[in-house]
């Protein structure tokens, strides 16, 4: 079982500086097409400053940080049975290619369901950006299957 | 761009190629999830499943392209995704979406828009919404 008194828990901050060619990785691994997300001019043209982050793009911060690893070790959660249950973003404003990024995240809940078979974590991050302006708030249910 | 949205509204489906093993590897190394179950064959087996599956964010940033294909990512005010069900090698999936309801979301006229996505034997994968502002 999740030790509920991770509930509070707060994550060591993750700074994430988003650069061009990862944005174009990205896009190229989900088939994106559209040239705003693989073209500066073309982004430069929609408004964008440079290539845009595309919506789901920010949950790389902590997987790249280790802070996720960290995570899963501090509530003894296996790879092996981890499931992503839920996932919401909220957005204030657009992250593009040049932005530093830094996501700071809290553990707002951990229960369980079916008499333990299902337990579930969920985690609420806050998304700044270089200039300490809030771009994104992200929600996610993590699932443990036993 | 300016696009006049009604409910009923229903976006342009964008239909994906079969999962293959490499999409899980690239998306494995652009998204920074680096989960094997993901990309080892083995270590999927040694975890129980019949063999590598689909990341859950793969599906939701594929989902997301319905939305930024039909109007600018920078009006999209709220993303939201369930996963419904494991995504598996050979699994073609279709992402769709359509308006809802109007409303106001935090002063500002927008609409919600119900997106899923499914694969070719009609099994749910995700079930999510959008709130995208009008203008």
């Amino acid at each position: 079982m999740i030790d509920k008194k991770f509930i509070g828990h707060r994550l060591e901050p993750s700074v994430l500086t988003v650069d061009r060619t990862r944005l174009q990785f990205f896009a190229k691994a989900i088939g994106e097409t559209d040239p705003v997300y693989l073209d500066p001019a073309a982004a430069r043209a929609a408004g964008y400053a440079d290539v845009p982050a595309p919506p789901t793009f920010l949950f790389a911060a902590e997987l790249d940080s280790g802070a996720n690893d960290q995570l899963l070790a501090d509530l003894a959660i296996p790879l092996a049975k981890l499931l992503h249950g839920e996932q919401s973003f909220r957005y204030f404003q657009p992250v593009c290619a040049g932005d530093t990024v830094t996501v700071e995240s809290t553990i707002t809940d951990i229960y369980d369901k079916k008499g333990g078979k299902l337990e579930f974590a969920v985690k609420v991050s806050q998304v700044t950006n270089q200039r300490n302006e809030r771009v994104a708030q992200l929600r996610t249910v993590l699932v443990v299957r036993h | 761009m300016t696009v006049s949205i009604h409910v009923g509204d229903r976006l342009p489906t964008l239909q994906l190629p079969p999962v293959d093993r490499t999409t899980l590897a690239l998306f494995g190394g652009a998204s920074g999830d680096h989960n094997p179950i993901h990309i080892d064959l083995d270590f999927a087996r040694r975890s129980g499943m019949p063999d590598v599956f689909a990341q859950g964010m793969l599906g939701m940033a594929w989902l997301g392209r319905v939305v930024t294909q039909w109007v600018p990512q920078s009006r999209i005010r709220q993303y939201d995704a369930r996963f419904a069900g494991i995504t598996h090698l050979g699994n073609a999936i279709t992402c769709t979406g359509e308006v809802v309801e109007l409303l106001e979301f935090h002063g500002e006229p927008c609409a919600r828009v119900a997106v899923s996505s499914a694969n070719q034997y009609g099994q749910n994968k995700i079930v999510g919404e959008a709130i995208v502002a009008l203008a």
